[in-house]
């Protein structure tokens, strides 16, 4: 049976999307069956970012209208073994998803992979909603900013009473927060809120610290989950953020400021 | 040098606002989590209504709701200004 894992955070923009990708990638690469969905109806971009946008056939809506199969709209990633992605529709209206059949689809799903990555829209309206609804866990992205942080503690709180397993009295949804776009020079110089403020403040378990990095837009340049990119700092951040979300201890990397050399400190400017 | 100093130490400043602000923010929205979707409504109206009789601000009123397990309590705390003032 399938871990059902959204990737969620209110505010739009914070990395969602990258991390589902980066995320689902790593799952694939540990040998999990994987399939990650695109929730965002209307304004679809995980094709992209899983470099398989011109194989996308049917999408979501359609399999949730009959219109086509799940295996028909399943798209197996072309270099990760393990790896399928179920894109969103890029023309329907936002009301094509219903909880319904929604639920259908995550059930037949759940039988055949280890883990489901929803890739929610961002909000806190019936989109984002729905792509929580059924979740077991959650990753909360979340970038060292104001309004991201406020916005994370308001998925929180949907988190905890808008979903199945709140509504029914289960086990609450696994929490984990993942705080992206990360600049530890900045945090040193006391102008970015720094990572022991984010998880005090929002109160829940850091699952993973992925740096501000040139590789993130590398990747989606050529439509490879940065994941793939493991000489990088943040392909390595998103391969530790897998290893804990399977279970394993790994210490946190890339949330000190690189000491400058002596070069570089006369050379180069501080940013 | 003395400004470079004091420079940096305005930029101190910005993360650390930032952090007492997020507290405020986040302690006022748990406060509300889980009310009815009327509550922000309630709340609304009912400061209209004591502000006819007295002169209070946004902040005199504060509204609970708790609920137990066969009921719900709605407390209505109301700071009046001393009767001296008013
Ligand atoms: N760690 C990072 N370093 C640098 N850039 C990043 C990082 N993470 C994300 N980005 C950039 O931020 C932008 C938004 O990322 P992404 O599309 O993943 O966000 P999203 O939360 O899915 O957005 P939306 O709310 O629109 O769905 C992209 O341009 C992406 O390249
Ligand atoms: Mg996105």
């Amino acid at each position: 049976m399938a871990k059902i894992i959204v990737v969620t955070s209110g505010k739009g923009g914070v990395g969602k999307t990258t991390s589902a990708a980066a995320i689902a990638t790593g799952l694939a690469l540990r040998g999990n069956k994987t399939i990650v969905i695109d929730f965002d109806v209307g304004l679809r971009n995980l094709d992209l970012i899983m470099g398989c946008e011109r194989r996308v056939v049917y999408d979501l809506v359609n399999v949730i209208q009959g219109e086509a199969t799940l295996n028909q709209a399943t798209i197996r990633d072309k270099r990760t073994e393990n790896l399928y992605i179920l894109p969103a529709s890029q023309t329907r209206d936002k009301d094509a998803l219903t909880p319904e059949g929604v639920e259908r689809i995550l059930s037949e799903l759940k039988e055949e992979f280890d883990f489901i990555i929803c890739d929610s829209p961002a909000g806190i309206e019936r989109g984002a909603q729905l792509a929580m609804y059924y979740a077991d866990e959650a990753i909360v992205v979340t970038n060292p900013e104001v309004s991201s942080v406020r916005d994370s503690d308001r998925i929180l709180g949907l988190l905890s009473s808008k979903t199945r397993r709140a509504e029914q009295g289960n086990d609450p949804v696994r929490e984990h927060l993942l705080i992206t776009r990360y600049n530890p020079e900045r945090v040193d110089h006391g102008d970015m809120l720094n990572l022991d403020d984010i998880t005090e403040i929002l109160s829940i378990k850091l699952i993973g610290l992925i740096p501000e990095s040139e590789a993130v837009l590398r990747a989606s340049n050529q439509g490879v989950p940065v994941t793939h990119d493991n000489s990088s700092d943040a392909g390595q951040a998103y391969a530790d953020t897998v290893s804990r979300l399977l279970g394993e201890e790994v210490t946190l990397r890339f949330h000190q400021a690189q000491k400058k050399g002596f070069l570089s400190r006369i050379f180069g400017g501080r940013r | 040098m003395k400004l470079l100093e004091f420079l940096k130490r305005e930029r101190k400043k910005s993360a650390s606002v930032a952090k007492e602000r997020l507290q405020i923010i986040v302690a006022h929205q748990r406060g509300h989590r889980g009310q009815p979707d009327y509550m922000p409504m309630l709340e609304q109206e009912l400061l209209e209504v004591i502000r006819r009789y007295v002169s209070v601000d946004q902040e005199a009123v504060n509204i609970t709701l708790d609920s137990e397990d066969d009921c719900s309590i709605l407390e209505l705390n109301v700071t009046l200004p001393n009767s001296k003032d008013s």
